[in-house]
């Protein structure tokens, strides 16, 4: 007595959200059915197991069916197959875009290629996240990341108007874009503390800011390049730390603007040549890809390492690295304003995000 | 040379990649109509092509423009190799050519290929220009409108109902030529659409001119069937109903919508004012206290009822099952006449008594399920015929007689078992087929029914005298339950008993139609689904020997159904089946009969008795310990479903059913004994055990005066029926289910729907299954397909399934089939309490109204002095099995006060429809932001028709997730790339609750077939089927929308042939739908406050009739 067949098909498309999550994560069938009866949905009607492996098949058939459709979600709006209501639609596109942190944190500024979807299967061990549940997330990132890649305009906009996200998850996904993009290391075991969206918001600085984007928005890759012309200015940065006279005379002015302002003061003073020196080194180095690639491990050992032996505070940090920035405008001989400026807004962003109590 | 047919393709979308190499496609469309073809320009490289093409315009004759469809191909052009297909669109243009239906067809269609599914969409414009042909002789039907519903459309009244329609045509199939074995599969498939789409085009069109030879212009309860009769050919048949439509004059609703806008805002909240001249809404009242507007100002006579005078003719009879094995299928003559058995003499006595207009027509049947209030007079109860025949090759295509004469004799035989039963006239009637192999079981089914003579050309004419005797002052709330025969002439032993409601009249203690519940039927509590499931195993035989071994079955079949019906409507306490459905399936090694119909308590009609169980060998204590036990079960089950069916009869008396059992015919209402009560009576039903026995149709009638309603137990098939009697769950809280338009008892729908479409197939994978097994098997088949459907829906209650179409087949030796088509439809938990006078504006609506008002019309034109305008139908219980026969309660319970069941619940009638208040506000907003936006867009047309679309939206978006709209929201604005989809409901009812039909569009009727040679890769056979629904549901919502359409009514999916070969990785499926296209708003649009308003309007009008 074998059931053969068993659809079911509505004229509006039923979708279970809860289902449908299970399907995300990559549950089987059976496994579903499952979690569905530790759920206690059959307590709450009168349905035995059977009706619910039915129901689940269905659902994961209809799923299975509409996968196509949300991987360009454009379509899914104005395709006929599948009656689906609108404000279904964006649930189903937001919840198949949406990730997991532990997944994306270890794919996070790796390239998107096949060699790294071999690794799949080890990330799935480590995170838990189902190995069908990381071939969807990692997919996801491929795909946005090819979209995207051609074309002009703002990147988070371009993400929000061709996978219909909303704002949050486009920003997130601009940040996996743009990490891919540079390749940035975040793997290192330094940086394991920080977050995803740690990243995330470092990463939005840098698209705001250091990008052609940031100056020019309508050229190819503008978002997902840094730009190179301030790249290459970032070199005339290096007489804040070469020249002596310089380098004393910055350090005295931001010694005199911090005094008695903080406990941490003596430290302050103590370390602001070395401090000083990683920060411009950071900067006079982004012209090799290779070292755009250390940027975050170098922030962390040229600045956020020292700062936090010394047990600075996150309202230390800020008000050394407002100072640090702004004495240099007093500089007499400085004459790069504008580009310090530029680096420093991204450099204090991204370490008051990286630098954790 | 009238019509012009103009096409234009516009543009192409999500196309397929047809070139691996460039990921993309270089594609160009080809338009044909009959042999004349043109092309646009190749669009090169591009998966969403711009063709823009030029208007491509075909000059052909009505009679093409009705056959033919135009078909639309989208190819890839190759420069090296022949250009590949990447699909087609069938458009049938049947729509254009009636000027009241849709003006243009307009939109994006799925572009569909029979191996791939949909591949894309494409936008088409369709014109046509018809020049006004005077020829008598004319082949063509241009201008008839064609409705799948069941009663008259909304919107239009009948002027004359003309009758009955019958047409076929029979091809070969394409799929056994010989050149199919050298085509591809795809082109036998497109053959065979094809073929099938130009055969039901010119089937429309040959009923089209029967409609106009009889003076009509619509045809109402179009069913239109197929027959894959393997070799032997191809038949498309179609039954129908002709009729004058007329439609309700802009006048009238005008005079209606401006009404509410001149009434204060402050009406719109709580109690309805009881201001009598309240004007009423749109056609949706029942003119209960006057003319509302001038249009209906002409009856003059409907306060003065007519003489009354006793009704003459007459018999409470019913039919029987015959089967008549042709051997002859050529000539097509039966051999059987098995059909005279029961009825003897006494049948031409009752022809003699029923002379009338009606009897003249060959076939005086009615395919509509729902009438207006005085068009049914008495119903006789079902009747049914079967035939089994042999399939012969159909030789001559254009002559399709040997069929012809099958129905013929179906329907002779039908038409005498009406007479039997003392009715001139069948409605609810419909045909259907079930085919194995060379095997084909005819059936044909419908309510016979005596009808008021004034909607019939003939009866206008000699309405006089004849008309006289169904006048009767019965109230139309139990009119229809009296009985119409002679209770001293009765052709059978039957238990009669004074109306319950009127008392004047007698009603008989069980009743069985087919039809719909009529509106104004007085029901106590709610109704419910019940069916009775069949497996009969046969021994697989070849030729006649199998037919005959079929029609020998066949009696027992219906036997069997009939009792299990019998039984589980006891076990309901209820009296009366609505919408019975008797289908019988043929396989191999099986037949299958699934009964279908809606339970329900008619206050008219005793209660019916309990049942009772017997044993056989008295003196065992342990199985008279037994016995017991399962009595007591099923007491309680009676118990338990009185009160969740909430079945509790007004006060009665009743009598103590043992005293009164030999003289129970001559109560009346003096005879009054003292009063009990709860009565708890008990019925007793004899189970006959003698299937062996070859006279079933003669079973000794006198079993039922000695021992009605026992259920004897006397071996283990008896103990398992009872078993399996009590085995049927009743669904969960919050559900209801029926097959019929609407539950009785349910009259506040909210707007929300699903329409669903369910499909199992069971493996038996034991070859050595008893009868018993196999009963169990599909039973609990059907059981848990509800199940399944209780536990999907379930975010959607309370609701109630409507409509519940169940169709088994046994597509091959060891599996069974079910497809269900259904409709889920939530409705106001707070106000399910009866509310009699609402069900109008829910359900009856339009049609009541201005049917009512035409009769009235028509008698003042006729200087009739009989213009009763209400209905009295009457009728019995009809099925000729001896169950039928047999089940007589053997108690008396009159009636005490006989007040009327409307009246005792007419006090709820001042609440208010504040569920849907909220969602009103929403739609406000939506409205305002809508409508700057279409008035930037200029046409009036338009606008109007986008912000009532728009109110469907606004109630999606506040109902539950599964509730069914339009997608014009503010968020579908973020997509891009295309404008947003047209959300189209369909259902398979007449009406979508809620709403009006404003505009019918036209008739859907589309085939589909879909093969696969990758079966695995599409997921299985669910998974091929499961894409294959969606595909055909895709396919319907686009051609509605193309024609301007919302929804899709009526909606019935006639044909879901399976095949499969999945060691081939092969399956082949075939799906017939058809319904009706309409324009729709929500009663709440044009007049913000006019549901509120009318609702209390319509309260106070009912309050006042009854």
């Amino acid at each position: 007595m074998a059931v053969e067949l068993d659809v079911f098909v509505g004229n509006t498309t039923i979708m279970d959200e809860e289902v449908y999550q299970l399907w995300l994560d990559g549950y089987t069938v059976n496994d579903a059915v499952k979690a569905r009866m530790d759920a206690g949905v059959l307590e709450e009607c009168e349905a035995d197991a059977d009706v619910l492996l039915s129901d689940t098949m269905d659902q994961y058939r209809t799923f299975q069916m509409c996968e196509r459709l949300l991987q360009s979600p454009a379509k899914l709006a104005n395709q006929l197959l599948f009656q689906i209501t609108p404000h279904r639609q964006v649930m189903l596109i937001e919840r198949y875009y949406a990730f997991d942190d532990t997944f994306v944190r270890e794919v996070l500024g790796k390239k998107l290629s096949k060699g790294t979807k071999k690794d799949l299967d080890d990330i799935s061990a480590k995170t838990g996240v189902t190995l069908k549940s990381c071939r969807r997330q990692f997919d996801n990132f491929k795909r946005v990341f090819k979209v995207v890649e051609e074309l002009k305009g703002p990147l988070v906009e371009n993400i929000r108007q061709h996978f219909l996200l909303s704002d949050k998850l486009a920003r997130d996904y601009a940040a996996i874009v743009f990490f891919a993009n540079n390749r940035f290391e975040t793997g290192k075991k330094k940086l394991q503390y920080l977050t995803f969206q740690d990243f995330a918001l470092c990463a939005g600085q840098l698209i705001n800011n250091w990008t052609v984007g940031a100056v020019d928005n309508m050229v190819e890759d503008m978002d997902v390049d840094l730009d190179k012309e301030f790249l290459q200015e970032l070199k005339e940065l290096k007489i804040l730390i070469a020249d002596k006279d310089l380098l004393d005379q910055h350090k005295s002015l931001v010694c005199t603007a911090l005094r008695g302002k903080t406990k941490a003061f003596a430290e302050m003073e103590a370390n602001f040549k070395n401090l000083s020196r990683g920060l411009v080194n950071i900067a006079t180095k982004l012209t090799n890809t290779k070292d755009v690639r250390d940027f975050f491990i170098d922030l962390v050992e040229k600045f956020i390492e020292p700062c936090r032996s010394d047990r600075w505070t996150a309202a230390d940090i800020k008000l050394y690295l407002t100072h640090y920035t702004n004495s240099a405008h007093i500089l007499d001989p400085f004459k790069h304003q504008a580009v310090w400026d530029r680096y420093m807004g991204v450099i204090k962003s991204c370490i008051f995000i990286m630098y954790h109590d | 040379m009238p019509g012009k047919l103009k096409a234009k393709i516009v543009a192409g979308r999500h196309l397929p990649v047809m070139d691996r190499a460039s990921d993309l496609t270089d594609a160009f469309v080809e338009v044909k109509f009959g042999n004349t073809t043109f092309k646009t320009d190749v669009f090169p490289k591009s998966l969403n092509p711009q063709w823009n093409s030029e208007w491509f315009k075909f000059e052909v004759d009505d009679e093409d423009l009705q056959d033919e469809p135009l078909q639309i191909t989208v190819l890839d052009h190759d420069t090296y190799s022949a250009n590949d297909a990447i699909g087609k669109v069938y458009i049938d243009i049947d729509p254009l050519l009636c000027t009241e239906a849709a003006s243009v067809i307009s939109g994006w269609f799925p572009i569909y290929d029979t191996i791939h599914g949909i591949r894309g969409e494409i936008n088409v414009l369709v014109k046509v220009e018809l020049f006004n042909d005077l020829n008598r002789f004319r082949q063509s039907s241009c201008g008839v409108k064609f409705f799948c519903t069941t009663s008259i459309p909304r919107g239009y009244r009948a002027a004359m109902v003309h009758g009955f329609l019958e047409e076929l045509v029979v091809n070969e199939d394409p799929e056994y030529q010989w050149i199919d074995r050298i085509r591809t599969p795809r082109a036998s498939n497109e053959a065979r659409q094809r073929l099938i789409s130009l055969m039901s085009g010119e089937l429309q069109r040959k009923i089209g001119l029967k409609v106009l030879e009889m003076g009509g212009n619509a045809v109402v309860g179009y069913l239109q069937c197929f027959d894959l009769e393997g070799e032997s050919g191809l038949v498309v048949r179609a039954i129908g109903t002709a009729c004058t439509l007329e439609k309700l004059t802009s006048g009238s609703l005008a005079s209606a919508h401006t009404h509410p806008n001149t009434a204060p805002a402050s009406n719109a909240c709580n109690s309805p004012s009881k201001d009598g001249k309240e004007p009423v809404f749109g056609e949706d009242l029942p003119s209960s206290s006057g003319p509302p507007t001038p249009f209906r100002a002409l009856p003059t006579s409907s306060s003065s009822p007519p003489p009354f005078s006793p009704c003459k003719p007459c018999s409470r009879q019913s039919s029987s099952s015959d089967t008549d094995l042709s051997l002859t299928p050529k000539t097509g003559m039966g051999s059987g006449g098995s059909a005279g058995k029961e009825a003897g003499p006494l049948k031409t006595l009752l022809r003699q008594q029923t002379q009338t207009a009606l009897e003249q027509r060959e076939f005086p049947f009615f395919t509509l399920t729902s009438f207006p209030p005085g068009f049914l007079v008495h119903v006789g109860g079902v009747v049914s015929a079967r035939s089994v025949k042999l399939l012969d090759r159909i030789h001559n295509p254009d002559e399709p007689e040997t069929r012809d004469a099958w129905w013929e004799e179906i329907r002779q035989e039908i038409k005498s078992h009406a007479k039997a039963l003392g009715c001139h006239a069948v409605v609810g009637y419909s045909e259907n087929t079930s085919i194995c192999e060379e095997v084909c079981i005819l059936s044909a089914s419908g309510t016979a029914a005596i009808l008021n003579h004034r909607y019939m050309r003939e009866g206008c004419l000699d309405i006089g005298s004849t008309d006289q005797r169904f006048e009767d002052p019965s109230p139309p709330s139990c009119g229809f339950c009296h009985i119409p025969y002679d209770e001293l002439n009765m052709p059978f032993p039957a238990q009669l008993t004074y109306c319950y409601n009127c008392r004047r009249q007698k009603v008989p203690d069980v009743l069985f139609t087919t039809i719909d519940l009529p509106a104004e039927a007085a029901v106590t509590g709610k109704g419910c689904l019940i069916q009775a499931r069949l497996c009969r195993l046969k021994k697989k035989a070849q030729g006649e020997v199998n037919a005959t071994v079929i029609s020998n079955l066949l009696p027992f079949m219906e036997y069997e159904l009939h009792t299990q019906l019998m039984n589980k409507l006891k076990l309901r306490s209820m009296n009366a089946l609505f919408g019975l459905h008797i289908q019988i399936s043929v396989g191999e090694n099986m037949l299958l009969g699934l009964a279908s119909a809606t339970g329900v308590y008619l206050t008219a009609l005793p209660a019916p008795g309990g049942i009772q169980i017997a044993g056989k060998t008295t003196g065992d204590m342990s199985n008279e310990q037994h016995i017991l036990t399962i009595q007591k079960r099923i007491n309680d089950t009676i118990a338990r479903n009185k009160e969740l069916y909430q079945i509790n009869p007004p006060k009665l008396f009743a009598l103590d059913p043992e005293v009164f059992c030999g003289t129970n015919m001559e109560l009346t209402e003096e005879g009054v004994g003292s009063p009990i009560p709860e009565p708890r009576h008990r019925s007793r039903l004899f189970r006959s055990h003698s299937e062996s026995s070859d006279e079933v149709s003669e079973l000794d009638l006198s079993h039922g005066k000695k021992d009605a309603f026992v259920l004897e137990i006397d071996d283990t098939d008896a103990v398992e029926d009872i078993h399996s009697l009590l085995t049927d769950a009743s669904p969960p809280a919050g559900f209801h289910s029926c097959n019929t338009e609407t539950m009785p008892g349910i009259y506040n729908w909210t707007t929300a729907v699903q329409m669903f479409t369910s499909v199992r197939v069971l493996r038996l994978s034991n070859a050595n299954l008893s009868n018993q097994s196999l009963n169990k098997i599909f039973t609990d088949l059907c059981e848990n397909l509800l199940k399944s459907f209780y536990f999907k829906l379930r975010s959607m209650v309370p609701c109630c399934l409507c409509h519940l179409n169940f169709n088994v087949a046994v597509p091959e030796e060891e599996l069974i089939q079910v497809s269900v088509t259904a409709v889920a439809m939530t409705f106001d938990k707070d106000q399910t309490q009866e509310r009699p006078a609402e069900r109008f504006i829910t359900k009856g609506g339009s049609e009541t109204d201005e049917q009512l008002q035409f009769s009235l019309e028509l008698c003042a034109d006729s200087s009739s002095t009989n213009s009763q305008p209400s209905s009295r139908i009457s009728g019995t219980v009809s099925l000729f099995t001896p169950a039928a026969k047999l089940c007589q309660s053997q108690l008396v319970v009159v009636h005490s006060t006989g007040v009327p069941e409307n009246t005792i619940v007419s006090s709820r009638a001042a609440s208010v429809d504040y569920g849907s208040f909220a969602d009103r506000c929403s739609t406000w907003l939506e409205l305002l932001r809508l409508k700057a936006h279409t008035i930037r867009r200029g046409s009036v047309k338009t606008s109007r028709r986008t912000q009532s679309l728009a109110h469907s939206v606004s109630s999606l978006e506040h109902c539950s997730p599964l509730t069914e709209g339009r997608s014009r929201s503010v968020r579908s604005s973020r997509s891009f790339g295309g404008s947003p989809v047209t959300m189209v409901k369909m259902t398979p009812l007449s009406f979508l609750p809620g709403t009006r039909n404003i505009k019918y569009l036209g008739i859907i009727n589309m085939f589909f077939i879909r093969e696969t040679t990758s079966l695995r890769e599409e997921g299985g056979v669910s998974g091929f089927l499961h894409s294959f629904i969606a595909e055909v549901f895709a396919m319907v919502r686009a051609h509605v929308a193309a024609l301007g359409g919302n929804a899709v009514v009526s909606y019935s999916m006639k044909d879901c042939v399976l095949m499969e070969n999945p060691n081939k990785n092969q399956a082949q499926c075939l799906i017939n739908v058809s319904g009706d296209a309409v324009i729709y708003v929500r009663e709440t649009d044009q007049e913000p406050t006019a549901s509120m308003t009318n609702m209390g309007q319509s309260l106070c009008a009912a309050d006042g009739a009854t």
